[in-house]
């Protein structure tokens, strides 16, 4: 079922550690594919001149190894000072801070939130709409308003990216609520009626069976909302001028992206590993947690 | 989906809002005593506890801003949604397509497929002023268009790919039991049992279209479009301008994801309706 | 005339070996039950006949052409344990599915529908959808589908497994009528020996590891069987028969574990 037993025979280790050796090579093909397709789509739209979808030069679409150079030189257009990569990693830090401080809020607070919507239907009916309709608010136009609002109620450690924090958090719990409502309602019915007839309370059969049973659910959404909770990060940080995070990078290379395109290049793969590396590590908690968690997900 | 005896657990959650809350008109009553009460103590919250107003503005002082200016924030509104649908459109068409060549060449998706939903996970957000550079300096709607499209890219094709490769043993054998070639099986088996995988993923891709353009506005965007109209207001502190602007986002965002479950709701009517 | 003509035939999965020496023919007009253990192949060999899996080695001839061939002509109709019907379509299009497949007007499908969902008695039910129905009705519909195009031969895999006795036995009933009122030849895998009995013209039983057939007992019950059949004295007898050469299969597996095992998992 959900967790079996611990010890792995020989044969199957070998065979994990045979499939996670393809899997590694065939990511380096795909990425060498992708190389492959961007260097050949520049050749090709320079070559020919062009212009549609838009024009492609150094500017608009750099050589990849010119980005990846650009991280080992310096952040300053004058050429000295800390490398760019330095700078960017350190942004990225903080940004994931704020992301992960969002994505541990929004998890377990959208949890709680789920469990007591699933528990009680008639709260579920009445909260659930509004819930959903709040995500379709702009949340970049909100966020200013909430730093300022958060900010002065923050102990002063946790200023500006305690604010941030929120943004994502209110990101991230979405997914996480309506994904604890199904998985505890997806309970088999049989082995609801099984636990009933032991005289167990409802909050037995939750703790045993329902919750056992949304763990796949949960997993699933929680995928979804490791990145979103980096989007929130994100998000919060570029409207509300908060300096150390990689939003304040994005919006410093934006402004120079004439003369120094490559930096926001180079923020983009930061800001791509960052994402990729919180989804991985949410990829990886499932596979240790829910053994045989099916790769479905929304 | 095909019929047999217990449904087999998948973890992809399908159907809408519809499944959780009620079909019935009934089922949504709590939601609209709900509503008047939130109104209502955010009314009340404000006045009482004398929040800035520049903060959270009372629901009457929006409503009224909203009233006022309707004209232009229904404008703004109107003309950032084009950007949101085209976006959501070429996104989701693409995405579309590339899942039916895929599930054609069924080992190259499955090899794709990981590959897929991790770049899922990067946030376009960092990309929106590079596609702003690519169009017109962001002072067009393809900019915007684009980047609402990245986005609503992978949800549906990851969500239509599952649906079209979900198809059991039993379903191909029947197939093959009639002769039926690759063309047949996608006509008749792989493409209707993809609907209500699709259908997930479109919803998704909705709420993800209008906020994505709106995103690509705070990098640069005419100025009658209505992310630049909120910030311009917020940056001269009309905040209860600024949220009747977010209040006219929040209803063309709904209103493409209630158009979509509308359609769904159509198409699909075949689903039997669990009324658990 | 033979429908189906099985000669030498072998499958193998890597190391198991699933079926092994197969010989059996099949005549016109024939009921015949494949029946054994888990793991004795019958279900693999009413697939190879089928043309839904590759033999190892060995022929077949169905309606005297190849199994893939019979396949491509749409020589034959497959019912499995599921009935495989699509939620999408209501009763009537799915009955009328492989009608579509076959390109026919659409007035001789929606007559050819009607008359077959007379057959099995489910008129009226042609705009419902498959999970309006129960089991029983829905392997009704299956039946109806596989019939449809008046195929000379009707594979069926434990079509009745999932079903309750009485509706099975019921389902027994019709199922010989409609085989009567066809004319086609049946091959019918069970793991109910009573059932086997009842319905067949000979009873195939089939062994383990490796997968082979070993007895054939011909049935020799009056037709058309009666709900009285299973009362018969006959039927007991037939029914021992067919339980000892089963025990005999699986003892004889027990005692002298094939060759093939060696190379087993």
């Amino acid at each position: 079922m959900a967790t079996m037993a611990a010890e792995l025979p020989v044969e199957r280790r070998t065979e994990l550690i045979r499939r996670a050796a393809a899997r590694v090579g065939t990511s380096i093909l795909v990425l060498a594919a992708l190389w492959g397709l961007w260097e050949g789509y520049r050749w090709l739209w320079i070559h020919e001149g062009w212009t549609w979808p838009f024009v492609v030069n150094d500017t608009t679409m750099p050589h990849l190894h010119d980005i990846f150079a650009a991280l080992w030189g310096s952040a300053s257009p004058g050429g000295v000072g800390p490398r760019l990569i330095t700078v960017l990693v350190k942004g990225a830090l903080f940004t994931a801070k704020e992301a992960a401080a969002g994505f541990a809020i929004g998890a377990l607070g959208g949890f709680a939130l789920g469990v007591l919507l699933a528990q009680f239907r008639l709260l579920q009916r009445g909260l659930l709409p509004w819930i959903v309709a709040s995500q379709t608010v702009p949340i970049l136009v909100v966020a200013p308003m909430v730093v300022v609002w958060a900010n002065p109620k923050l102990p002063d450690s946790l200023k500006d990216w305690g604010a941030v924090a929120l943004i994502a958090a209110f990101l991230t719990f979405f997914p996480v609520t309506v994904n604890t409502i199904r998985g505890l309602q997806s309970a088999d019915r049989r082995a609801l009626e099984l636990m009933r007839s032991y005289a167990a309370g409802d909050w037995r059969i939750l703790w045993k069976l329902r919750f056992p049973a949304a763990l796949p659910y949960i997993f699933a959404a929680l995928k979804i909302s490791a990145t979103a909770s980096v989007v929130g990060a994100l998000i919060g940080e570029l409207p509300s001028s908060i300096p150390n995070g990689l939003g304040a990078q994005i919006i410093n290379f934006s402004q120079y992206y004439t003369t120094q395109p490559r930096g926001l290049w180079a923020t983009n793969l930061i800001a791509a590993a960052l994402g990729i590396s919180f989804f991985l590590i949410v990829l990886i908690a499932e596979k240790l947690v829910v053994r045989r968690a099916p790769e479905n997900l929304v | 989906m095909s019929s047999t005896a217990p449904a087999a657990v998948q973890p992809v959650p399908r159907g809408g809002l519809g499944k959780l809350v009620g079909h019935r008109l009934i089922d949504w009553l709590p939601a609209v005593i709900v509503l008047v009460g939130i109104v209502g103590l955010w009314q009340g919250l404000i006045v009482w506890l004398d929040v800035q107003q520049f903060l959270l503005p009372k629901p009457t002082a929006i409503a009224s801003a909203f009233w006022t200016d309707r004209q232009e924030l229904l404008h703004a509104g109107w003309y950032t949604f084009q950007e949101a649908l085209g976006g959501f459109a070429l996104g989701s068409g693409t995405a579309i397509v590339v899942a039916l060549v895929l599930a054609r060449w069924r080992p190259l998706g499955a090899a794709l497929m990981p590959y897929f939903i991790a770049a899922n996970a990067i946030p376009i957000i960092a990309f929106a002023p590079i596609t702003n550079q690519w169009f017109n300096g962001g002072l067009t709607k393809s900019s915007k268009v684009v980047i609402a499209a990245i986005l609503c890219f992978f949800p549906v094709l990851v969500n239509t790919l599952r649906g079209l490769t979900s198809v059991r043993p039993q379903d191909l054998e029947l197939m093959r039991s009639y002769a039926g070639g690759q063309t047949a099986i996608f006509r008749r088996v792989r493409i209707p049992n993809a609907l209500p995988f699709m259908f997930t993923g479109l919803k998704v891709a909705t709420v993800l279209a209008m906020i994505g353009a709106i995103v690509g506005e705070y990098f640069g965007g005419a100025l009658n479009a209505l992310g630049v109209l909120i910030l311009a207001r917020s940056r001269i502190f009309l905040f209860t301008q600024a949220w009747a602007g977010v209040f006219v986002a929040c209803l063309f965002g709904l209103g493409l994801y209630l158009a979509v479950a509308l359609v769904e709701r159509v198409v699909l009517r075949w689903m039997p309706s669990t009324l658990e | 005339m033979s429908v189906v003509e099985i000669s030498g035939v072998s499958k193998r999965f890597g190391a198991t070996t699933a079926l092994e020496g197969i010989e059996l023919e099949i005549g016109e007009r024939e009921f015949v039950s494949l029946i054994g253990p888990s793991g004795c192949g019958k279900s693999t060999l009413l697939r190879i006949i089928g043309d839904l899996i590759d033999p190892s080695g060995g022929k077949i001839v169905v309606n005297g052409k190849t199994a893939r061939q019979a396949r491509k002509d749409r020589d034959y109709g497959i019912i499995f344990q599921d009935p495989v019907l699509y939620d999408w379509r209501t009763v009537a299009k799915n009955v009328a599915l492989p009608l579509e497949m076959a390109r026919w007007p659409r007035q001789k499908r929606m007559a050819r529908v009607q008359t077959m969902l007379e057959l099995v008695e489910l008129t009226g039910f042609e705009n419902h959808r498959p999970w309006q129905l129960s089991g029983g009705m829905q392997q009704r519909v299956s039946i109806a589908r596989a019939l449809s195009f008046d195929p000379a031969l009707l594979l069926m895999d434990e079509p009745f497994g999932a079903l309750d006795e009485m509706t099975r036995e019921r389902l027994n009933m019709e199922l010989l009528r409609i085989w009567a009122a066809s004319g086609s030849t049946v091959v019918f895998v069970t793991h109910s020996i009573s059932e086997a009995v009842f319905l067949s013209t000979q009873v195939v039983v089939m062994s383990p590891r490796p997968g082979r057939i070993s007895e054939v007992i011909p049935i020799d019950l009056k037709q058309p069987r009666t709900a009285t059949t299973r009362e018969e004295p006959r039927f007991f007898e037939l029914v021992t028969q067919v339980r000892e050469a089963l025990h005999l299969g699986h003892d004889l597996e027990r005692a002298a574990p094939a060759t093939s095992q060696q190379a087993g998992a």
